[in-house]
């Protein structure tokens, strides 16, 4: 069987054996999950449509219940209410290792005693491939994944990139429906992290695996997924393309949590608020606009800063960035983040008055916070 | 309030080495623990091999080491020592092994009560043990050797447990389990084929504790009236001092060289891992 990418994202390695009868991507719908620990709800009602192939990315702060959705996912958990339904099949009561998912775990997970193709051939063994076969398989995955060279090294003489390399190719050996990844680069250092992050995607794109990455970190899920999902407080935020979730953050939390926002107390004048002495529109729902007082939520490109002797604004703040720089400016008892290019960075001193004004169509707007 | 007097100027801080006496100084110290640590284990096995090696004159002589097959119910009372030990690493094992895992894997809160369980043995002197358990144990347990093995077990506890806690502290254990059933490996392939190798140098080490406690254990089998080597080196001290302090020798060596065969076996898995890698 041949395996099409499905973006042009070339892969970052060509092996077309190990790539072979790989696809074998499944639906997943996790509908209405909830998981207590104690009294604390790590799942409330999380619910979740992916389709085959597709790369989604659960995001969210520590203890938003990502990892217990994954867990859930995996067999490890079970949901108190609640179904995982694979392939249109519900699987909730199939014990883990039934479920056919391969996983790469957070934390070194090779096993010591095997060296790295003993590792990836594990799962095969369990399916009584025979030795020759699923040790020949076993190599072809891990030149897959660039580590053919070492083959015969223990888990402790290999890099941590190099054991989540194998620990990849192990996870996707048993041609698994769902690819499960809980934090796999966590432990790396910045670099390995981002060369790794990009071979998942490729590897990922060219398997066509349906594939669900939980993380921390929102670099990675905007870099990677097709679709990311915002977790708070056991429930789903929002799901959506990484540009879309960027651009349109249906709730204050992704506004704050996705990206960068500066809060500012606004006044609401029907379905529009007043920002720097203009009307923006308000975005989203006006029926489910929470009372006054208000906050409107800027991402610092959308806000345009102009030198004014009289203004009144004054640039509080600089942080070089690289080809930008982000200015706060104290207006009205709130900060606002302001980028502007480096080049241009230098007109504005700390100290220096301006006035500001908003660039973007539309504005989101949120509840004041109580401490205001 | 005393002021602070730098002592020193920055370019005269002197450098952090010790004086060359010092370091002599702690060289003697140790050298002088170990020498008495070594002369409190080797005095009293030199007096027992010194008076082994005698004939009843008094004199040097391996006569009492010659005579020591001859000597009526040795075999039967190694034998049955033997058995034991084996009966009480197998029981143990496949008590122990499982109870351990489970509680690290799932219910690490319980590691603590684990712990005073596991200590019980040592604090419940063995005489109300002994008591205890023939008061409690039916006629036909009663009636057979392998009691003593069910005994053991108990004992052994404390032992076989700081081994295995050991072991598995050392493994990250619930990623290794999750790994192996996402993989599709059920709990008998995963003790079998990850936990197992990976508990090896522990598994040995508990084994080795149990045997060595078997075959030195003398007030439970003395007081159930079964003759096991131990109760036949006591039984046999008042007809022949010298014979039965050579077999408590022999005994002692055997032990020993139990313990240096399993440590040689785990060095030589071990390297040839190492080799299998270079």
């Amino acid at each position: 069987m041949t395996i099409e990418a499905r973006t042009n994202v070339p892969a970052t390695v060509e092996s077309p054996d190990a790539v072979r009868s790989l696809a074998s991507g499944a639906p997943v719908v996790l509908e209405g999950l909830v998981r207590h620990f104690g009294v604390t709800k790590a799942l409330d009602g999380f619910s979740l449509d992916i389709s085959p192939g597709e790369f989604v990315a659960l995001l969210g702060p520590s203890g938003c219940g990502k990892t217990t959705a994954l867990r859930v996912l995996a067999g490890f958990e079970q949901p108190d209410r609640g179904r995982v339904l694979v392939d249109g099949a519900d699987v909730s009561a199939v014990p883990a290792q039934r479920r056919d998912m391969g996983m790469v775990f957070q934390s070194y997970s090779l096993f010591p005693n095997m060296n790295a193709v003993d590792n990836v051939a594990f799962g095969l063994q369990l399916r009584h491939q025979r030795a020759r076969q699923r040790r020949a398989r076993a190599g072809e995955l891990l030149e897959l994944v660039g580590l053919s060279d070492q083959a015969d090294k223990y888990p402790h003489q290999l890099s941590g990139g190099q054991q989540q390399r194998v620990a990849l190719a192990r996870a996707i050996a048993i041609e698994p429906r769902v690819l499960l990844l809980d934090e796999p680069l966590s432990a790396l250092d910045a670099k390995v992290r981002a060369e790794l992050r990009d071979e998942i995607r490729a590897l990922q794109q060219r398997l066509a695996i349906t594939t669900v990455f939980v993380t921390h970190d929102q670099e990675e899920a905007l870099s990677m997924a097709d679709r990311v999902c915002v977790m708070f407080r056991g429930r789903l935020e929002q799901v959506a393309t990484p540009s879309v979730l960027y651009a349109q953050p249906a709730t204050a939390f992704v506004a704050q949590f996705v990206g960068v926002s500066s809060r500012i107390a606004v006044t609401r004048t029907g379905n529009a608020v007043e920002l720097f002495g203009r009307a923006v529109k308000i975005r989203g729902d006006l029926a489910s606009l929470p009372a006054d007082p208000l906050d409107a939520l800027l991402r610092p490109e959308d806000v345009e800063v102009h030198g004014a002797p009289s203004g009144l604004g004054v640039v509080t703040h600089r942080s070089f960035l690289g080809a930008s720089t982000r200015l706060e400016v104290g207006i009205g008892g709130s900060t606002v983040k302001v980028d502007v290019r480096s080049s241009d960075a230098d007109g504005f001193e700390i100290g220096l008055r301006v006035d500001l004004s908003v660039s973007a169509r539309d504005v989101l707007v949120t509840s004041q916070r109580p401490d205001r | 309030m005393a002021s602070l007097v730098l002592e020193y100027s920055v370019e005269e801080v002197p450098p952090l080495v010790a004086e060359p006496g010092t370091r002599r100084k702690i060289r003697w110290g140790r050298g002088l623990v170990l020498v008495v640590a070594l002369a409190y284990f080797i005095i009293p096995v030199y007096a027992s091999v010194d008076f082994a090696l005698q004939n009843n004159l008094g004199q040097f002589s391996f006569v009492t080491l010659k005579a020591i097959p001859s000597q009526p119910g040795l075999g039967a009372a190694l034998w049955l020592s033997a058995r034991l030990a084996i009966l009480t690493m197998a029981i143990t094992l496949v008590l122990m092994v499982p109870t351990v895992i489970y509680v690290h894997w799932r219910m690490p809160r319980f590691r603590r009560v684990m712990e005073v369980i596991t200590i019980l043995p040592i604090v419940i002197p063995p005489i109300v043990l002994i008591l205890g358990v023939l008061d409690a144990a039916p006629l036909w347990l009663k009636a057979s050797p392998y009691m003593l093995s069910l005994i053991y077990v108990v004992l052994a506890m404390p032992f076989v447990y700081r081994s295995l806690d050991a072991g598995l502290n050392a493994l990250d254990l619930k990623t290794l389990v999750e790994a192996s059933r996402s993989l599709g490996a059920g709990w008998i392939s995963t003790m079998r084929r990850v936990l197992m190798p990976n508990l090896r140098s522990a598994l040995l080490s508990a084994g080795v504790l149990t045997a060595a406690l078997v075959l030195g254990e003398f007030t439970m089998a003395s007081l159930d009236l079964w003759q096991t080597l131990p109760v036949w080196i006591v039984n046999f001290s008042g007809t022949n001092p010298h014979v039965a302090t050579a077999v408590a020798m022999f005994s002692l060596l055997g032990t020993w060289f139990l313990l240096l065969f399993i440590v040689a076996l785990d060095r030589s898995n071990s390297r040839k891992r190492r080799k299998i890698r270079a």
